[in-house]
């Protein structure tokens, strides 16, 4: 289980809580205004942002850890591979941070880059990727390091909405077959409906609980019916 | 997360820096005996400061049009001309010197064209010798500051001002003279330092009562007098208005002014007509001033390199021991600071500037006031030359390093510790092969200015510790002006080499 136990974010005059918890294994959109602090509270969540309160982990607190020791993966927005290293390298760094990798490891680099849909491109530098094929290869490391939180920082928000619901529909795999718990920020509802579960608000310096999705944009509350426009 | 070792390493280092610089200074008004500035030492401080101000009016006054006739023109060889813009940068100073004698002395073409129309001949040495080096030195920096100021402005403003069928004079005064304005304060004050602790050209086309710098009446209060009080005394005071200018100079000049990147096309008019052989004119007498120099030594060395003197080679020897050194230890603070600063370690930010306040010859006078009672200076020569250049370097290796450090930080630092990416496996993974390109350009140009160095080392080296510059100085000095030229070509070789060296090692590792 995920718990945010009265965390509290604040930089100068933003301010924004959260107190709510999500069992393992649940998919969870996270969707509110531009400004809200969406990326915000996933960047705290990953260690970048401090906050006072707790952010524990099947009970552990995840507080005195650095970022490369959470339990979680996370993609960012962009620059989620290194431009300078190979396609497999960068998947390497999932597996050892030195990129001290024995034969072992290269096998399942390569399996992993088959089960993303790029066998053969290990070889190959980020810049010679399309969009799509970078998030794959992002999406594959993060399969390699195998922690048990998956945080989207909005990784697809460039890619064609074909290209970016066949992303959604990867990392829902992914996720089913791993059992990772994954929090995604988004703006649009159409991917909160299609790939989680439950949503959480954020709106006005509060993170709100979760809620089922889809009773959520049935009967949306004021501030995200203003949001939707409706 | 930068490790706590990391973090007191990189303090030490900027307390190190600081010691150095603030130290020296210390020293030097810790021996002033009498704070009092004789009459020759006033007119030192007056000639200085004169033929500063003079140096930087004249290189700013020629490098606007031929800024702006770069920035509006596209002719072949324009790109390769650019690049040479660079080139005063890696020429050591003595070279530089070297060639102006040959065009402008007596016997130069100059004079020669000057006494064939009936005119007085120009001398080369005293005020007027001490600006025509600066201003060769000097006129390729402001040149490139500029260009990069016309080629900042938007092409979509040029356009605009031709669609409402604005003439040149205007788009002069509404695009370009904004421009201009914030630019040459910052010009002016980097050339006015520059030209404060330029050492070498007081030493080889000044002195005598009327043409005496202050750094050149320390080294002569050093190595002639032995009058260390009054040594002590101009350091304090040369120390003193070079931190006053260097606080003014940050102040005024944005950064980034020695790297790449000056070539792409801007959005200025080119307009035809006279401006057209207005322009053609300012380019072409530029290169005449600034290759010309350069031609004259390699013609007059050229045939002596056969009968060079054997005291060249160890000489040569030591400069590139030297600056190879020099280079790697000023590339590693350089690193290690900015990296620091970028972690958040804002205070080492001031103490990496801080050497432009104190020139190499005051640093090394503080430093010869605090060996002199118990070592023999020339014992510490190639040590103490070695810490005064890779202090001097450091600066200018910073400015270079900083911003892409700040890069690289906002793109990949926290995905490098989302993957726990931290310690030596970050740097070697991903800091040096980002870094690579700015790095190697920046270690190139330090060993250049160290080979080239002819400050700290006249103080304190004796014959056996003669690095290749202060060779050519003294065979100038002996008039042996063939010898003198045909050194200065190997030490030509050597600078451009090493920066050679230096700048492809980093272009042939840097990342893609």
């Amino acid at each position: 289980m995920l718990r945010l136990d009265r965390v509290e974010i604040s930089q100068g005059t933003f301010r924004l809580t959260a107190d709510w918890q999500v069992s393992a294994g649940e998919k969870v959109a996270v969707i509110g205004p531009s400004g809200a602090g969406k990326s915000t509270l996933l960047m705290a969540l990953a260690g970048f942002v401090p906050y006072a309160g707790k952010v524990l982990w099947q009970g552990g607190d995840l507080g005195p850890m650095p970022p490369g020791e959470r339990p979680l993966s996370i993609l960012f927005q962009d620059q989620n591979l290194f431009p300078h290293l190979t396609v497999a390298q960068n998947l390497g760094l999932g597996i050892s941070p030195r990129l001290s990798l024995g034969a072992e490891d290269h096998a399942r680099i390569e399996t992993t880059l088959q089960r993303v849909g790029l066998g053969g491109m290990g070889a190959r530098k980020p810049g010679q990727l399309s969009g799509g094929q970078i998030g794959r290869a992002a999406l594959a490391r993060a399969l390699l390091r195998a922690r048990p939180i998956l945080l989207l920082d909005e990784p697809f928000a460039a890619l064609g909405p074909a290209l970016k619901a066949e992303m959604l529909d990867l990392v829902a795999e992914t996720a089913a077959e791993t059992g990772a718990t994954v929090l995604m920020v988004t703006h649009d509802p159409a991917d909160a409906r299609r790939f989680a579960g439950l949503t959480v608000l954020v709106e006005a310096g509060i993170a709100h609980a979760p809620q089922p999705t889809a009773d959520l944009f049935a009967n949306p509350p004021p501030a995200l019916q203003a949001y939707l426009g409706q | 997360m930068a490790s706590r070792a990391g973090q007191i390493s990189a303090a030490l280092l900027g307390l190190a820096v600081a010691a150095l610089t603030l130290g020296s200074a210390a020293m030097t008004a810790g021996h002033a005996t009498d704070w009092s500035l004789g009459p020759a030492d006033g007119a030192a401080l007056r000639f200085t400061l004169l033929q500063a101000a003079l140096s930087a009016a004249v290189s700013g006054a020629l490098a606007i049009p031929l800024a702006r006739a770069l920035a509006r023109r596209r002719f072949p060889g324009r790109s390769l001309l650019i690049r040479l813009l660079a080139a005063p940068f890696l020429l050591p100073v003595v070279v530089a010197v070297l060639g102006l004698l040959a065009v402008f002395g007596r016997a130069g073409p100059v004079n020669a064209a000057l006494a064939a129309a009936g005119l007085p001949p120009l001398s080369i040495y005293g005020l007027h010798g001490v600006v025509i080096a600066h201003v060769f030195l000097n006129l390729p920096l402001v040149t490139r500051m500029l260009l990069q100021g016309w080629q900042a402005i938007p092409a979509e403003r040029f356009r605009l001002a031709e669609a409402l069928g604005m003439p040149p004079p205007s788009q002069f005064r509404h695009l370009e003279w904004p421009m201009l304005r914030s630019l040459l304060p910052g010009a002016f004050a980097t050339v006015f330092l520059l030209c404060l602790t330029s050492f070498a050209v007081a030493l080889t086309l000044g002195g005598g009562p009327k043409a005496s710098t202050l750094e050149l009446a320390i080294y002569q209060a050093l190595r002639f007098d032995f009058d260390l009080g009054r040594a002590a005394l101009l350091a304090a005071v040369q120390f003193g208005l070079c931190a006053a200018v260097t606080l003014a100079t940050l102040r005024l000049t944005p950064g980034g002014v020695f790297g790449p990147g000056v070539d792409r096309a801007g959005g200025v008019s080119s307009p035809p007509g006279w401006r057209h052989g207005a322009d053609a004119l300012a380019i072409g007498l530029a290169v005449a001033f600034l290759l010309g120099p350069l031609l004259a030594v390699m013609l007059r060395g050229l045939p002596g390199l056969a009968g060079l003197p054997l005291t060249v080679w160890p000489a040569l020897g030591r400069s590139v021991a030297l600056s190879i050194a020099s280079a790697l230890l000023a590339s590693t603070a350089a690193l290690t600071l900015a990296l620091a600063v970028t972690r958040g370690q804002s205070w080492l930010e001031i103490a990496a500037m801080l050497p432009l306040s104190a020139s190499g010859l005051v640093m090394g006078t503080g430093l010869f006031l605090a060996v002199h009672p118990t070592i023999s200076p020339e014992s510490l020569a190639l040590p103490v030359t070695l810490m005064v250049n890779a202090t001097m370097a450091l600066p200018y290796l910073f400015r270079l390093l900083l911003p892409e450090a700040r890069a690289l930080r906002a793109d990949y630092g926290r995905l490098s510790e989302s993957l726990g990416l931290t310690g030596v496996a970050r740097l070697r993974l991903v800091t040096l092969p980002r870094l690579a390109r700015p790095l190697g350009f920046g270690t190139g140009l330090a060993a250049a200015l160290s080979m080239g160095d002819l400050g700290v080392i006249a103080l304190f080296a004796g014959e056996r510790t003669e690095t290749l510059p202060l060779l050519v100085q003294r065979l100038m000095g002996a008039y042996r002006m063939e010898a003198a030229a045909a050194a200065a070509l190997v030490l030509v070789a050597a600078s451009f080499a090493l920066f050679w060296a230096f700048d492809r090692w980093g272009a042939a590792r840097a990342a893609t």
